[in-house]
Parts: structure tokens; C-alpha cells; sequence
């Protein structure tokens, strides 16, 4: 049982990163369905200079800028260019996979023997580690306090962005501009500025949670396709979290458990097709979303303003 | 000196551009992407003339790759349409996914367990099973939506990966070839249930035409198509003008869900031969792409498939003259994405200068 736990939040924690960078996102008014292309492009950002130099903070520097690049791409389109958010959040997901998946290959190509690797001292940085003292506690320390290092990187994260969009100022001006950006331009707050940096912000702890994926759950050594989906997932655990950061964190593991569940579940008692297993949190999402729509309420919903671009002049 | 309160440029909306006009601002942003993309392929060293050439024979060298760029064409024309309509109402359908993966699995049923059925009859039944299955999974969001307000671009997102394990299950589950004793897989079709080929390339090509001009007709000349048209320019105004707007909706996605069963119907008949967890393979995204690129209008759907589908086909050929991986397709399909949507701008836009004053 604990060993199921402490999979599901090993399994969720970039399923976790992937979600606060899009609820960052969202807060401010723009659906970006490019999470799985962000997440690509930190993923390969990340193992590319984690290859290379072995320097973890430059490694998680780099995915984080990576993951901010590929929203800059998205923010000038829809907010200065005002092109339509679904389509070009779909763009960046292609881009972003075909980007990693490209040049995750020429990086195939030039290693000898193909098999691109971490070097040993990145790899014994990012392994599970106890933390003295807390780890020694039983079951509560190895489920809690027992994780790589990125895990607790991901859930301070979370806590810090709903902080800063719960408690502060610029975060209040953050979520006026995702409900209403008319009001907010009209109260003096600069739209164009606050929905770049936010969107550029979602990116970088996007590209965070794909770094998380190759370094971590690639086992050292890089994968083409590593991704694989999860940020459509994050996409789908936004909803789950009901736009709250810290119920992203509980979201994310639950995730991450049905992801691991069927390793674990025990076969005899409940005998469910793996399949259900695994299509079980997007059922639950779906009707979640349906739920929280029949119940219509505001405080559970999708920022008002999202996926509508702002233009001054049409108001 | 003029007075400082005004900005250095504005942004204003331009009027409605003529057709003409606005294919050939089209065809330059084509262009643009095109030379963009170029230089990205500069960047890595090598000459952009060479690689779009080699493209573009890749695509079209002969009669086999013709045929392999409209097999991609197919599934991914017959999408772009089911997406117009929905688009055409502002319904961001991106479900569509979902939609090809219902069909297959209905249409799948009968090729597994009819098969003895006389040959047209089973492949139209196969047909308007697809469509059924589509169109109930395109009817669900629908439904939700205009009752409850249910947001249907996350919705149907998630009914595309409840499709998706649904093939999974019944690949692992009860309709698993007994035959294959490895990995677990769904039988190949008996030929009876495969769809014939017309001039080497499966019908489901001819199926996609007829749709097309089937789309346009129903989007330009019929009550209902018009109704699509008023939803999506202004909700209210349809419900003042009369309308009945949840059954609009709801009928325009039922068909549109239709229209994404049948690409379905096709892929698993006419391709695969098989129901395949990659029956839908990432179509029905690049579909909602190539309806955006084709603004909307079915006979452009046509000419971004057959781009799309020719940089998809022609990049098979690049690991082997180029040492480029085939990925380098998704690389210039994004990059071409971003250059057309964001010069769609200057398209709908127009900046006026500070000073540049008319009268």
C-alpha cells in the first residue's frame, strides 16, 4: 500500500507541474491547450543540458526557459496578434513534440551506442533520497519524506502560485484580467502585460514538469515520445483542481495513483480490465466538468474571460 | 507638435475583405510560412531549396507515393469538414478524435461479427454504423452544452481519451483476436468487410469528395446550414430570430460527429483493416488545423489536406537523403502553423500610426 502511494506520487508530481502552469495560464484568461508541446520542448531543453553539463540548477534553468519560449510563441500570437487560442495552443503542441522528438533524435544520432545518458553525479542528485530526520519516521517518512528532489520542488510550486494568486495584489490583478479584462484595462491594469508574463510563467513550470519526465521518469537515459500525453492530462486535471493550485496537488497524485493502479490493485478482490483502470480519470474529469456546469458555480468554473482574446477597441 | 495622449500606433478592426483579396493575402501567408520553415532548415545546415524539393517528390515522385499522400489525405479532409461545422456554430469542438475512434469501433463491429453479410450491404451498414457512433459522441458535449453550459472544448477532450481506452479494452478484453497469441489484438478484417480500392487508393477518397461538396451545399444553400451560421455570429440574435438554438447545436454536432465516424469507418476498413488504437492517430487534431488554415471553407479544406498530408508523406524521404528524422515534419508543420495564424492579423487588422490621420 504504501509502496502504491508513493508510486502515485512519483507518477503524478509532473502531471502536478504541468497543471499549475496551465491554471497560472488559464487564471489569466488564455486556454493553452500547447501544454503537451511545452512540456516536450522542457523535457528536451532539460536532458539536453543535463547531458552536457550535469549541472542540475542550469538543467532545470534551461527546461524552465525552454517551456517559457514555446508560450512566448503562443502569448504573441494570441494576445498580440490575437489569432484564436485553441488553434494555436494545438500548434504548439505539434510544434513542441515534433521539436523535441526531432532533435531528441539527432542527439540519438551523435551519442555512440545511441543511448543518450545522464551523466552519474545529475542522476545521483535527482534519486530518491530520505530526508534526514523526517525520512526516519515510519510510513510518513518514506511516503512523504523520501522523494526526489523535483517532487518537493513541484508541490512548493503549487503552493507559491496559489499564495501569489490567492494573496497578493499583482495576482488579484492577474484573475481581473482572466474574468474581465475590460474592467481590468479600464482599473489601469496593463492586459497585454500581465496575461505575457503569466502565460510566460505557466510555461517555464510547464517546461519544469517535462523535465521532470525525462529525467526522472526516463530513468537516465532519453526516450523520443517521452510525454507522451501527460500534458494533455494536466489539461484535464485543471479542471479536476477546479482552477486551484493546491487542490492540483491532491488532484495530480490521484491521478498518478490510477495511473500506477493497475500494478497494484489486487487482482483477485476487484477484477476490472486494465483499460478502466487507466480511462478512469478522464471519466471522473468529464463528469466532474459536467457536474460542476450543472451546478453553475462561479467559484468552481473556468475564468470567464478564457479563451476569449481582448481587443480594446471592441468592447 | 502633435498632442502626446495618442498612442504611437492603434490597432483597428478592418471591414470584410473580398474573396479575391483575401486568397491572395491567403497564398502570401502560405508563402511566408513556406520560406520560414526555410530557414529554420538553413539553421540546421542544409539547403531549404533541396529539402522542399525533396518534399515535395517524396509526396509526388510516383504513383505509390500519390497514393500514400491521399491515404493520409482521406481521413484527414473527411475531419476537416465534420470540424467546419462545428467551428461554423463556434463550437470548439475538438473532440473529433473521439468521433473517428466511435465510428471505428461501431463500424468494427459489424465487419468482426457480420462478415458473412453481402458485401455493399455490410459496408453500408458499416458505413451508417460509423456515423451513428461518431455522431452519438459528438451529441454528448452537445447536449450538455447548450442544456448546462458544460465548456465542450474540455469535454470532448476528455471523451477522446475515454474513446481511446474504450478501444483498449475491447482490444485486451472481449473482442481480442484469439489467434494472436502475443500482443493482445483485434482480428484483421475478413476481405469481405475491407473497403474496395478505386484506382489503387481506397473509396474512402470518392467518400471524402462527395462530403466536401455535401458540407459546402449544406453550409451555402439550406435553412439548416444558414441556422449554423446565425448560432455562431450571435446566440441571441438566433433565439430572437426564432431559432430553436439547443437543437440546432445538437443537430449540427450529431452530424458533425457523423461526418468524423465515417473518417473512421474509412481508416479502420480501408487502411488499417483492423480496429487499432491508432485508428485515429492525432487526425482529428490536425484536422481542427486544417480547418482554421481553410478558414472555414470546405473547397480550402481540400487544397491545406493535400499540403499537409504531402509534407506529412514527402518527409518519409528525409532520414535517408537528409540524415533528418521524420519529426522534422511536425517541426515545419508548427512553424508553418504559427506564421499563417499569426499573419491572419494583418488580415483581420489593421495598425494605424500615429499622426497618419484620413481627411
Amino acid at each position: 500500500m504504501i509502496y502504491f502511494l508513493f508510486a502515485a506520487i512519483k507518477a503524478g508530481t509532473p502531471l502536478l507541474l504541468g497543471t499549475t502552469g496551465e491554471i497560472v495560464t488559464e487564471k489569466t484568461g488564455n486556454l493553452n491547450l500547447g501544454v503537451e508541446g511545452m512540456m516536450f520542448l522542457g523535457a528536451f531543453a532539460g536532458f539536453y543540458v543535463g547531458h552536457h553539463t550535469g549541472n542540475l540548477l542550469l538543467t532545470l534553468l534551461a527546461s524552465c526557459i525552454m517551456g517559457a519560449l514555446g508560450a512566448l510563441i503562443y502569448a504573441f500570437l494570441t494576445v498580440t496578434l490575437k489569432a484564436n487560442q485553441t488553434v494555436s495552443g494545438l500548434a504548439l503542441t505539434i510544434f513542441g513534440t515534433g521539436f523535441a522528438n526531432f532533435f531528441g533524435q539527432i542527439m540519438i544520432a551523435n551519442t555512440e551506442g545511441g543511448v543518450p545518458k545522464l551523466p552519474e553525479n545529475l542522476i545521483a542528485q535527482l534519486a530518491e533520497t530520505p530526508i534526514p530526520i523526517l525520512g526516519n519516521i515510519p510510513v510518513v517518512g518514506k511516503l512523504f519524506f523520501s522523494h526526489n528532489l523535483l517532487v518537493y520542488v513541484a508541490v512548493v510550486v503549487a503552493i507559491l502560485c496559489y499564495l501569489y494568486m490567492a494573496k497578493t495584489r499583482h495576482g488579484l490583478n492577474m484573475r481581473s484580467v482572466g474574468e474581465n479584462p475590460a474592467a481590468a484595462d479600464a482599473a489601469g491594469i496593463n492586459v497585454t502585460l500581465v496575461k505575457y508574463v503569466h502565460i510566460l510563467l505557466g510555461g517555464a513550470i510547464c517546461g519544469l514538469g517535462g523535465a521532470y519526465i525525462s529525467l526522472i521518469n526516463g530513468g537516465g537515459v532519453w526516450n523520443n515520445n517521452c510525454v507522451n500525453g501527460q500534458g494533455w492530462i494536466a489539461v484535464a486535471l485543471v479542471i479536476f483542481a477546479s482552477w486551484n493550485p493546491v487542490k492540483a496537488i491532491l488532484g495530480s497524485f490521484v491521478f498518478g495513483a490510477f495511473s500506477v493502479l493497475q500494478f497494484y490493485a489486487p487482482k483477485d478482490i476487484i477484477d476490472i480490465p486494465n483499460a478502466f483502470y487507466v480511462m478512469l480519470p478522464y471519466l471522473i474529469t468529464a463528469i466532474v466538468l459536467v457536474i460542476s456546469s450543472v451546478r453553475k458555480s462561479k467559484k468552481y468554473a473556468q475564468p470567464a474571460g478564457c479563451s476569449i482574446n481582448y481587443f480594446r477597441e471592441e468592447r | 507638435m502633435k498632442h502626446s495622449s495618442e498612442p504611437l500606433f492603434r490597432v483597428v478592426k478592418k471591414t470584410e475583405l473580398s474573396g479575391g483579396k483575401l486568397t491572395l493575402l491567403s497564398l502570401f501567408a502560405l508563402l511566408l510560412a513556406i520560406f520560414v520553415g526555410g530557414l529554420f532548415i538553413l539553421c540546421l545546415g542544409k539547403n531549404p531549396f533541396l529539402v522542399y524539393q525533396s518534399i515535395f517528390g517524396g509526396a509526388f515522385r510516383s504513383k505509390l507515393a500519390i497514393q500514400g499522400t491521399i491515404k493520409i489525405a482521406i481521413p484527414l479532409l473527411i475531419s476537416a469538414l465534420a470540424i467546419t461545422l462545428a467551428f461554423k456554430m463556434k463550437f470548439w469542438n475538438i473532440g473529433a478524435e473521439g468521433q473517428i475512434i466511435m465510428g471505428a469501433i461501431f463500424a468494427s463491429y459489424f465487419a468482426l461479427f457480420h462478415s458473412g453479410l453481402p458485401h455493399i450491404l455490410l459496408l453500408l451498414l458499416m458505413l451508417v454504423a460509423g456515423m451513428v457512433g461518431g455522431g452519438l459522441w459528438g451529441l454528448i458535449p452537445a447536449f450538455f452544452k447548450s442544456k448546462f453550459g458544460t465548456n465542450e472544448t474540455l469535454l470532448t477532450l476528455m471523451l477522446n481519451y475515454i474513446a481511446l481506452y474504450l478501444i483498449k479494452y475491447l482490444t485486451e478484453g472481449p473482442w481480442r483476436d484469439p489467434a494472436s497469441s502475443g500482443f493482445p489484438k483485434i482480428a484483421t478484417f475478413v476481405p469481405n468487410a475491407q473497403l474496395d480500392k478505386v484506382l489503387g487508393v481506397h473509396a474512402g477518397w470518392i467518400i471524402a469528395l462527395i462530403l466536401m461538396v455535401f458540407v459546402f451545399i449544406y453550409l451555402r444553400y439550406t435553412k439548416q446550414g444558414y441556422e449554423i451560421s446565425v448560432v455562431g455570429e450571435s446566440e441571441n440574435t438566433a433565439r430572437y430570430a426564432g431559432m430553436n438554438v439547443r437543437q440546432i447545436v445538437m443537430r449540427t454536432m450529431f452530424l458533425s460527429g457523423a461526418i468524423c465516424g465515417i473518417a473512421g469507418m474509412t481508416q479502420a476498413t480501408g487502411a488499417a483493416f483492423t480496429l487499432g488504437e491508432s485508428v485515429a492517430g492525432g487526425v482529428g487534431f490536425t484536422a481542427i488545423i486544417v480547418a482554421w488554415l481553410a478558414r472555414l471553407n470546405p473547397f480550402y479544406c481540400l487544397v491545406m489536406t493535400l499540403f499537409l498530408s504531402a509534407l506529412q508523406k514527402g518527409s518519409s524521404v528525409m532520414q535517408s537523403a537528409f540524415g533528418l528524422s521524420t519529426y522534422v515534419s511536425d517541426v515545419l508543420q508548427g512553424i508553418i502553423l504559427f506564421v499563417i495564424l499569426g499573419f491572419d492579423f494583418f488580415i483581420q487588422y489593421k495598425i494605424i500610426f500615429r499622426g497618419a490621420h484620413k481627411k
